[in-house]
């Protein structure tokens, strides 16, 4: 019955004014049941304030072969990085 | 009063106890791992929910025992939960027909129970009547799952919703030492709400393209300790270590 049910990502919101992170996935035989599913095993323990659930199957990745062309020209770009800005103390998130 | 609120307490507390306890033994057995952590994460609320109303039936009877000993150390006979939770789980359709009917009924309970004159009890309800919410959701949406699922689907879980309902007349059912207890305005009077569950479970009865199942004898006795003959296998194991080896810890 397992190898039935479409896989969905969960994406857990820790508290108001961050954005959704990526957590892990569940399997569901629609969004209602995913959404229940990714409640009961990945807020148990306060972890969150808002879910969301995709199905697997909607996310386009890219391909692990073009990681060359598509990552690794970033890396040479240091002044795209804005550490001539200084952050003050009290600021947690940006 | 104190051994009307002890009585009533431990009906309370029984009936989400024992519902805890038949729900936990699913646990690594569950159809998946995502069924099993919800079924896991109820039976935990529910163990929750009756520490809190044994606690006050120790209280209520004055002699000293808590939560624990409540749970652990009392016989068959003393256990005043309602027949439908103690129910053998059989398959999955049968434990979701019993949750299902359960569950809309503790819902409209704790509702009701939040506003008792007696202070803890309120606080309880309140507490307890967010889990329950959402212990009535998953039980009417898998119920609606399985009912307009598969035939086989359907079959099962028409066959355990027929097995159980010849116990939910007695949720309703009022007694004297209830009668009591309600005049004063501490516990709630299920008679009200019988209304409303027969809607909430008709509603997602047809959703679920499953019939009321026809009316049979109702099936009573738990609320003065008479029970089936599955409450005293259930106890036995969950009571076995503690009794077996006194003040056990780990």
């Amino acid at each position: 019955m397992s190898s039935e049910w479409p896989l969905w990502e969960v994406f857990v919101r820790a508290r108001n004014g961050l954005a959704h992170k990526h957590v892990g996935s569940v399997h569901a035989a629609d969004a209602r049941m995913a959404i229940e599913a990714a409640r009961d095993t990945y807020t148990r323990r306060m972890e969150g304030v808002s879910l969301w659930v995709v199905p697997s199957a909607a996310i386009t990745a890219s391909d692990p072969a073009e990681a060359g062309a598509l990552f690794e020209p970033a890396a040479d770009k240091i002044y795209r990085h804005p550490t001539f800005y200084s952050i003050p103390e009290h600021i947690k998130n940006i | 009063m104190g051994e009307a609120l002890y009585d009533y307490a431990l009906r309370l507390g029984d009936d989400s106890l024992v519902l805890g306890q038949r729900l936990s033994e699913w646990c690594g057995h569950a159809p998946m791992l995502e069924i099993d952590l919800s079924l896991a994460n109820v039976a935990l609320d529910l163990i929750g929910q009756s520490t809190h109303f044994l606690k006050l039936a120790g209280e209520a009877e004055g002699k000293g025992r808590d939560a624990d000993t409540l749970a652990f150390h009392r016989d068959v006979l003393d256990f005043r939960n309602c027949l439908l939770v103690e129910q053998p789980n059989g398959d999955f359709a049968q434990t979701i027909a019993r949750q299902f009917l359960f569950s809309n009924w503790q819902e409209l309970l704790f509702r009701e129970l939040m506003h008792s004159k007696l202070e803890v009890i309120a606080a309880i309800a309140a507490k307890a009547v967010k889990e329950v919410t959402y212990h009535t959701r998953l039980a009417n949406e898998w119920m609606v799952r399985l009912g307009d699922g598969t035939a086989e689907s359907h079959a099962r879980v028409a066959d355990g919703l027929d097995w159980m309902w010849r116990f939910a007349d007695e949720l309703f059912a009022v007694d004297a030492a209830l009668e009591t207890l309600i005049g004063d305005g501490i516990a709630a009077d299920m008679r009200l709400f019988r209304g409303e569950w027969d809607i909430r479970v008709d509603k997602v009865l047809a959703d679920a393209t499953l019939e009321i199942p026809k009316p049979r004898r109702a099936a009573t006795g738990g609320r003065i300790g008479h029970h089936s003959e599955h409450l005293g296998h259930l106890l036995s194991e969950m009571q076995f270590l503690p009794r077996a080896y006194p003040g056990a810890r780990w």
